[in-house]
Parts: structure tokens; C-alpha cells; sequence
């Protein structure tokens, strides 16, 4: 192998230079715009900094202060008990697959519908969501009222306003996890249930002991993403209740971050606690990264 | 026992595919003509149900965008009549003319596709060279790079969007597309990491039998790399199009007035603005307006993007 290698040394370095070029502007802007940006925003959440003047040293000051902070506990919190709507959209969405996984017809067209608010600006479905929850007039409470039960104003009571925004990103999430597990059960070989079948295993047997095992990378791979995604949910927060809802009930991490550093200054404070949902975000990426083998590529 | 499964779990249930497969092993099994009748029946009428289940889960979907689409077309007053008219009546078009000049959707429309256009036709091209270099050329530390960019991912935007905005103040791009457009030039690692995947099953004897007929490598990019990734390069271009289209945490941070905002700030300030004098057909609309480039670009493209969406969850 060594003999090749110097006898094609001169192509090789050509190959090399050519493949530089071609990698170098993903690695720049790698540098530039990921790289030196996270540098900069470890070093700022040690600082105080109004994003105008020099930062000033301040050790961990940002950090301590940050876990006295009732509004950054509160955002915390907030964000955490959100994603309550993660099971409950992968247990729907896993029904819908399943349903969607017989052979019959409309089945495509169902896909589309289901997957339509996946791909929808969630701008324009958080406008549209808020107007379903108007107390008053919303499309919700005319739903609730035909069963006979007066709605509450949604987005404005602090008992409502979490679930309601569960509710949206719910139904906004189904259709890509549905999508996901049905290109799971595609890939579940029918010999297992036949197999199952011959030896008697009901329907539940089958679904617990084949189907459930079968489809655990994407359930793993959507906990995980969804956990990623529903830590930096700001979109909605931010159209739907403007101020953090009512008693800063709906305020997200990122709503709070973004309000501390482009609305009231706090750039090093606001550092900190984006430093720390980096943190997180790293350390579940991370497990998945290490924990899943079907994430795993090959590097030649 | 099976049919019996097939006719009585409701398709709701999880384990409602089941017994699809359980009646389909009864065509095949050892039994009589009776079996295989009862077991077709079975199937039929577990068709019937799931198809009414997912139906009704339809209906729910596609209701708050039915309702956008319906409100859009009221009067100002029509709005508030109970109970509500899910057709309105008179049908006011007029909405969809009202909106281009009761703000800058037109100009948001544009800034929107200028970043969205520029990001996506440049950004592919790079990140589409640096996949074929990372899939099918040698190199030092080849990997180590590849691993790098690839960690970029684990980082969440808003961990880096304070100094990002700092940087671009400090050039004064602030208030300009610029900030939206420039970093997305330098390619997405996602696209990088789909198309180098997808070359891998590529063979690298088509690459070698090009050089020694003394192409150079950008024409192997063009004229071999090119078409053979094509349909993975299309399906990720539609995602990362819809996604730029979609984005606005990073609109919001740069832009300020309304000349320069993106359509997605646009609508969100409709919002703020009209529901002030409950105009809210006005809101619909423009939200209605905003939904529709990408609705037609999924409609039309929704195979290649399914089957992309599909294959990267198996492969994630």
C-alpha cells in the first residue's frame, strides 16, 4: 500500500488540494458563524455587557444570579412542562402509522393532510392557533360548546395557557413523528407476525413484543429530537402571548433569553443562560449520539 | 381469534395494524374457504373503521386552516356571528386585495424570496462540493473536519445568536437581509451530511475512470457528481427552502423596519396590529397568503420531500 502512495504522491496532493477548496467554505463558515460565536458567548456569560460598551469581567456572577432569578426558574419551568405534549404526540402519531400501515385506499391522502401542518410557517399556525383560542369567538370553544362546555380564554388564564400551546404543538408535530414510525412498521419484516402468529401470540403479544421493539430507534431518535426542538420553542410564545402570558406562564428559555438580550441589554446575563441551554441541548445530543446505533455512520 | 381482532379493535388503538397483518396470514394459513371469507370481510370492515377514525383525526387537522381560509373571507363583523358560518356569507374577497396595502406583505414576499432563493441555490452548491470531496476524494484530516462540522449541529442558534448579532452590528448589516443571507452561503451541514451519504452509494470507479481520462475534479462535480445526487440533492433543497422561508427567531433579531422585514415578521405584525381593531379577516388573509407558496411547494413535491423526511428519521 505504502509503494502506491509514493508512486501517485504528485495526484494525491492534487486530490488533496482540490478536496480542500471544496471543504474549505463549510469550514469557514463553520468558524466564523458557530465556532468563534460559542467562544464569544462563553466568555460573555462571564461578563457584564450591554452589547455596546466593553464587557466587563464578573467571574460567575451571571450564573449564580441566574438560579435566584424567579423569572429564569419560572422560563425554565415553563419549558419543561411543555413538553408533556412530546408522549402524547408520539403515542398518537404511533396509532395514526399504524392505522396508516394497512393496506387501503386513501392512505396517501391521509399522509398529506396529517403532515400538513408539519410543513405550515408556524408564524402564520401560531396567528391562526391564537385566533382558535379566542375565548369569545375561537373555533375551540365552538367545538367545546357543541359538546355543551363553556371554554375558558385560553391564552390568557394561567391554568390554560401551557396546555394550550401543548395542544398546537401537538398537533403541529404529528405528522412528521407519524411519517417516522410508518416508515419503521414498512421496514418490520412480515415474517415476524406470521411467525408470532403461527405460535399463537394475539394481537397485543405481536404489537408489544414486535412492533414496539421494532420501531425503538425512532422512537428514540423523535424523543430526542423533540426534546431538542421543544427546548428552544420561541415562535409561538412570542405571537401568541406577546408580554410571557399571563403571570409569565408561557415564557420560554429562549422567549427570556432573547427578551434580556434585545430588549432589556443584558447581553453577558443573557450569554449565561443561552451558554446553559447549549449545555443542555449538548448533553442530550450527546447521549443520543452515544446511546443509539443506528446513529452511527461509517467513516471510511 | 384473529378476525374477531380485526372486527372489534377499534383502529385507534395501537394495535390496530395488527390485525391487517393477522388477516392477511389468514389468506395464507391452512384453512377453509369460510375462514378466508370471514377473515376478507374482517379486513374490509377494519378498513371501514379506520378509514371513518382517520377521517374524523383529518377533519381536526385540516380544521384551524379551513377556519384561517373561511375568516379570511368574512366581513369584519361576520366574525363575531353565532353561531359561526364555516361559509361565510357574503364571500369578501376584497380581504385579499385590502392586505397588500395594509402592509408590507408585498415587500415582505420579496425579501423573503430573495433570502430563501440566495441561501438554497448557493448554499447547495457548496454544500453539495463539499459532500462529493468528503464522500469521494482523499485528504488530510478528512474526518476530523467532517466530525467538526457535524458537532456544529449539537449547538442550538439561540446559544450563538448573541455574538452573531454582535458581529453582524459591528459591520453594520443590522437592518439588512444580509445577516439572514451570508451565513447560509457557506452551506448546511445537514444537506453536507445527506449528500455525502447518499454518494456512498455511488461507486468510486466512475470517479477514477473520469481522471484518468483527465477530467479535472470540478467537471467530475458537474457532470457525473451532479446528476447522481440529484433527486437527494432536490428533496433537501424543498426542506431547507421551506425552512429559511419559515425562520423567525433570526428575522426578528436583525430587522427592524418594515421595508426590510421577511414575510413570516410581516404576518406576525399584522397580527400585533389589527387584532387591536379585531380586523381579523385582514390577519387571515395575509396569514393565508404566507401558508400558500409552501403548501403548493408540498403538494407538488410531496413524494420526493415524504420519502427524504422518511429516510432521514430511519437513518437518524
Amino acid at each position: 500500500m505504502s509503494t502506491t502512495i509514493t508512486r501517485r504522491s504528485r495526484l494525491h496532493r492534487k486530490e488533496h488540494q482540490a478536496a480542500l477548496v471544496f471543504v474549505a467554505i463549510p469550514v469557514i463558515g463553520f468558524l466564523l458563524f458557530t465556532l468563534f460565536p460559542l467562544i464569544f458567548s462563553v466568555y460573555a456569560s462571564f461578563t457584564n455587557w450591554n452589547g455596546i460598551s466593553a464587557p466587563v469581567f464578573k467571574g460567575l456572577d451571571n450564573y449564580i444570579k441566574m438560579f435566584g432569578d424567579r423569572y429564569f426558574l419560572k422560563s425554565l419551568w415553563n419549558t419543561i412542562y411543555m413538553m408533556i405534549g412530546i408522549p402524547v404526540g408520539l403515542v398518537i402519531s404511533l396509532a395514526l402509522a399504524l392505522a396508516m400501515n394497512r393496506k387501503m385506499r386513501g392512505t396517501t391522502f391521509f399522509r398529506t393532510v396529517y403532515y400538513l401542518p408539519v410543513i405550515s410557517s408556524i408564524a402564520a399556525v401560531a396567528i391562526l392557533w391564537q385566533w382558535a383560542f379566542n375565548g369569545d369567538f375561537g373555533l375551540i370553544n365552538q367545538g367545546l360548546g357543541l359538546l355543551g362546555i363553556e371554554g375558558p380564554n385560553w391564552l390568557q388564564d394561567t391554568a390554560t395557557v401551557k396546555p394550550a400551546l401543548i395542544i398546537m404543538a401537538v398537533w403541529k408535530g404529528l405528522g412528521y413523528s407519524m411519517l417516522l414510525y410508518l416508515a419503521a412498521l414498512q421496514s418490520v419484516p412480515r415474517y415476524l407476525y406470521e411467525a408470532a402468529a403461527l405460535d399463537g401470540a394475539t394481537a397485543w403479544q405481536q404489537f408489544r413484543h414486535i412492533t414496539i421493539p421494532m420501531v425503538r430507534p425512532v422512537t428514540f431518535f423523535l424523543i430526542v429530537t423533540s426534546i431538542i426542538g421543544g427546548s428552544q420553542i420561541f415562535v409561538e410564545i412570542n405571537i401568541m402571548t406577546p408580554t410571557g402570558g399571563p403571570e409569565f406562564e408561557s415564557a420560554s428559555i429562549v422567549w427570556y433569553i432573547w427578551q434580556k438580550a434585545f430588549d432589556n441589554l443584558q447581553m453577558g446575563y443573557a450569554s449565561a443562560m443561552s451558554v446553559v441551554l447549549g449545555l443542555l441541548v449538548f448533553m442530550i445530543t450527546f447521549i443520543q449520539f452515544r446511546l443509539n446505533r443506528r446513529n452511527q455512520f461509517s467513516i471510511d | 381469534m384473529s378476525a374477531q381482532n380485526v372486527i372489534t379493535t377499534p383502529p385507534l388503538e395501537p394495535a390496530a395494524a395488527i390485525p391487517g397483518g393477522a388477516g392477511r396470514q389468514d389468506k395464507s394459513g391452512p384453512r377453509g374457504v369460510k375462514g378466508q371469507r370471514s377473515a376478507k370481510d374482517g379486513l374490509r370492515l377494519g378498513n371501514i373503521l379506520t378509514t371513518l377514525v382517520l377521517s374524523v383525526g383529518a377533519i381536526i387537522m385540516i380544521a384551524p386552516l379551513a377556519w384561517t381560509f373561511s375568516t379570511s373571507l368574512k366581513t369584519k363583523d361576520g366574525v363575531f356571528e353565532l353561531p359561526p358560518q364555516w361559509i361565510p356569507d357574503p364571500f369578501v374577497w376584497e380581504n385579499y386585495a385590502r392586505i397588500w396595502t395594509a402592509g408590507p406583505l408585498l415587500s415582505g414576499i420579496q425579501n423573503s424570496l430573495i433570502v430563501a432563493c440566495s441561501v438554497t441555490i448557493i448554499g447547495s452548491l457548496t454544500s453539495a462540493l463539499a459532500a462529493f470531496a468528503f464522500a469521494k476524494m482523499r485528504m488530510p484530516f478528512k474526518n476530523v473536519m467532517f466530525l467538526g462540522l457535524l458537532s456544529g449541529l449539537m449547538i442550538p442558534f439561540p446559544t450563538l445568536m448573541i455574538p452573531q448579532f454582535t458581529i453582524f452590528a459591528s459591520i453594520g448589516w443590522v437592518d439588512t437581509l444580509l445577516p439572514l443571507i451570508v451565513p447560509g452561503l457557506f452551506g448546511n451541514i445537514i444537506m453536507i451530511f445527506f449528500l455525502r451519504q447518499f454518494l456512498n452509494s455511488v461507486p468510486d470507479s466512475i470517479v477514477e475512470a473520469a481522471r484518468i481520462d483527465g477530467a479535472s475534479y470540478l467537471q467530475i462535480f458537474w457532470t457525473l457528481i451532479m446528476p447522481a445526487i440529484r433527486p437527494a440533492l432536490a428533496a433537501q433543497f424543498i426542506l431547507w427552502f421551506m425552512a429559511v422561508w419559515n425562520d423567525y427567531l433570526a428575522p426578528i433579531i436583525y430587522l427592524n423596519s418594515p421595508g426590510t422585514q421577511t414575510l413570516q415578521l410581516v404576518i406576525a405584525n399584522f397580527n400585533a396590529q389589527y387584532a387591536i381593531q379585531t380586523d381579523y379577516p385582514l390577519i387571515m388573509a395575509a396569514s393565508f397568503i404566507a401558508l400558500l407558496p409552501v403548501l403548493i411547494v408540498f403538494i407538488v413535491f410531496q413524494r420526493q420531500i415524504i420519502e427524504s423526511i422518511a429516510l432521514s428519521g430511519s437513518k437518524g
